[in-house]
């Protein structure tokens, strides 16, 4: 799960990491508000999860807290790459001196952690990494012995970062390690981290993904989550512990397994048509996720198909079929043509229980290359 | 030959009494698997399904009965202390089913089973089978059978699928492993292969991949210096959009590397050719050895 950086400084705020101070709103007079405590000049930040937003007139100074309310307004309901900005943060402004980068990740290719520092920040790290490679000094951290004082000075003696930096950034990276173990991140990243005029050194930015699978033992996951919008397909989904991920097409596509329905959607799309979603019902998959995953596809008024791909191992192909029936009874205005390709367990069973019940809006298909085939060409119709 | 797992390999199933462990053991008992313990925490001392018997630690389970191997259904939130204690009684090869893991346990897992020289698979896999020989896991036995193709797959399901498509068409497999989807797992293709490439039943190598990371990558730098054999490969995800997360953990494209693309690129300019669907794929592996 992605945080929004309101909610990545809360969390640096419980590790004291230190972060500017400031507090996010959602309307022109709250920021308005949050400016005024803070008193003097305050940045204005739209809080989407998307990078450009500076350059798309989502980052503003104001030097007052009516300055404050004016860009609020401007900012909040802004599109920004296709995200709505519902928030803003409301920042003291400080003087900076130096802008570095600063990250704490999972590197799933050595298996260990990584921490990368560099004297190059404020921008963008992939280009930095692209063009100047040596700019980014990066360590490996054992996750057995965790962070180590050498850690911590190789990154900053590697990167360059001047020496009036260096006590200040030495706290921001070991609080960062700490809030990158503690809270089950898989990325901690604080771009710019900068040098205050004052000497202090600050996360100016953050940004920080944490594990679903850690969600369990994470107090504050399912309060953060709660303040992700969703699209309302993934809401639904998320409701119904369905495995869902909306696309922009227009045949529905039920697998089950994550690999088996990613390979369904690329055949889908070698076959000329666009598919809608990705949903893996998993294994043992009974009427009611049936019915569920069904109704959920067919919520996309642009959904025209549906294509049914499974490969039964644990999952029976039977009990898919009477799901796919189960489905259709609870769902009696669904007319829209449906594929469905049944293989390995129990597939013999499962194909003669939906020729038995002859809906006119079923059709089978012998392989998943021929169903896919079927499923395009069926798209054409209305709904 | 085959790799990893035989008809004279021991097993253990951690979680044996759950509802996954006992539906799960029963199919690999009636393959052929030697199903030698279980072990649950409070339950020693019980024989399951009447012929089983079950110990309260792995370490009794391995004295008794010479356990070498461990199959873990256990919940996620106990099983990376599961994997520890497999490794720690002294077995040398582990599957682990369980979904859902905690990234951070298995960063300090890994690191921990390899320096014990175990072979971990998984986790969040389907396990491993050795058609005609045993079958340790989830994978159906009954869609397959034995053969000279080596498969190694980040998936479940697809890996079923393309089993079964070569099967259809009357070559079978000498051992197919599902690694798992997670970001971090106990083997990668790279210690499959490897093990593919000396195994003398093997004939050729499958390999699918899957969106996100970049094993896939040294993969194909790997098959080019170190494997004599045939290898295709297939790679899901053409169609999935950047940054949102397909039902595994470890499939998600970031940045601009792990895309399908990049991957099948990579292997191609490795000279190993690439499926465009699971059909083609099995197609490309029977007639890599014909």
């Amino acid at each position: 799960m992605d945080l929004f950086e309101y909610q990545a400084k809360d969390l640096f705020r419980r590790y004291g990491i230190p972060v500017p101070d400031g507090r996010v709103a959602s309307s022109p007079r709250a920021a308005e508000k949050v400016a005024a405590k803070l008193g003097g000049r305050v940045v204005v930040k739209a809080q989407v999860q998307v990078g450009g937003r500076g350059k798309a007139g989502g980052i503003k100074l104001a030097d007052d807290a009516a300055g404050a309310g004016a860009v609020a307004s401007q900012i909040l309901g802004m599109d920004i790459k296709g995200h709505k900005v519902r928030r803003v943060l409301v920042e003291r402004a400080g003087d900076i001196k130096a802008e570095f980068y600063a990250s704490f990740l999972l590197d799933r290719s050595a298996k260990a952690f990584l921490g990368m520092v560099s004297a190059k920040g404020g921008v963008d790290i992939e280009e930095v990494a692209a063009t100047d490679p040596e700019a980014i000094a990066r360590v490996h951290v054992s996750p057995l012995t965790g962070l180590q004082p050498y850690h911590v000075r190789r990154m900053l003696f590697d990167a360059a970062i001047p020496k009036e930096a260096h006590k200040g950034a030495v706290v921001l990276l070991e609080t960062m390690y700490r809030c990158f173990i503690d809270a089950d991140a898989s990325l901690v990243e604080v771009n710019p981290m900068v040098l205050t005029g004052d000497g202090a050194v600050v996360a100016l930015d953050a940004k920080v993904s944490l594990d679903d699978n850690a969600a369990y033992r994470q107090p504050l996951f399912a309060k953060l989550a709660a303040e992700i919008p969703l699209p309302k397909q993934e809401k639904i989904a998320k409701e119904k512990s369905l495995n869902y991920v909306k696309l922009d097409g227009t045949i529905g596509i039920i697998g089950n397994g994550a690999g088996l329905t990613m390979s369904t959607l690329d055949v889908v799309a070698e076959a000329g048509g666009s598919p809608a979603n990705f949903l893996d019902i998993g294994g043992g998959a009974n009427a009611a996720t049936m019915a569920a995953g069904i109704d959920l596809i067919f919520s996309d008024r642009k959904v025209r198909s549906l294509f049914v791909n499974i490969f039964g191992g644990i999952t029976r192909c039977d009990e898919v079929a009477k799901g796919i029936l189960g489905a259709l009874e609870q769902l009696p205005n669904l007319k829209a043509p449906i594929v469905v390709r049944l293989d390995g367990t129990n597939a013999t069973e499962g194909r003669d229980i939906l020729e038995r019940a002859a809906r006119p809006n079923i059709n089978m298909a012998p392989t998943m290359l021929d169903a896919a085939a079927k499923a395009v060409a069926l798209t054409k119709g209305k709904r | 030959m085959s790799i990893l797992l035989d008809e004279t390999t021991r097993v253990l199933v951690q979680g044996i009494t759950g509802s996954e462990g006992t539906f799960h053991a029963k199919r690999n008992l009636a393959y052929g698997t030697k199903v030698v313990a279980g072990v649950t925490p409070g339950k020693g001392g019980q024989k399951w399904e009447d012929q089983v018997p079950v110990f309260d630690t792995c370490q009794d389970a391995v004295d008794e009965t010479g356990a070498n191997a461990s199959l873990i259904f256990v919940p996620a939130r106990f099983a990376a202390d599961a994997i520890l204690e497999a490794a720690d009684a002294g077995v040398g090869l582990i599957a682990c089913i369980t979904e859902g893991i905690p990234a951070l346990d298995m960063a300090r897992v890994y690191p921990y089973v390899r320096a014990k020289g175990v072979a971990l698979i998984g986790p969040n896999c389907p396990g491993l089978i050795s058609p005609g020989k045993a079958n340790m896991g989830i994978i159906p036995g009954e869609i397959t059978g034995a053969g000279p193709i080596g498969l190694v797959s980040r998936s479940g399901t697809l890996t079923y699928q393309v089993m079964y498509e070569m099967f259809t068409r009357g070559v079978g497999q000498s051992t197919c492993i599902g690694i798992g989807g997670d970001p971090i797992v106990g083997s990668n293709f790279i210690d499959v292969l490897g093990r593919f490439a000396e195994d003398t039943e093997t004939k050729a190598v499958v390999l699918i991949g899957e969106i996100g990371g970049d094993e896939e990558e040294r993969a194909a730098s790997f098959v080019k210096e170190n494997v004599d054999k045939p290898v295709v490969a297939y790679v899901a995800g053409f169609t999935a959009p950047p940054g949102k997360r397909m039902g595994h953990a470890g499939a998600i494209v970031s940045g601009s590397k792990g895309t399908a693309q990049a991957k099948a690129e990579a292997f191609e300019s490795m000279g190993i050719r690439v499926g465009r669907n699971p059909t083609e794929v099995a197609e490309l592996a029977i007639a890599s050895i014909a």
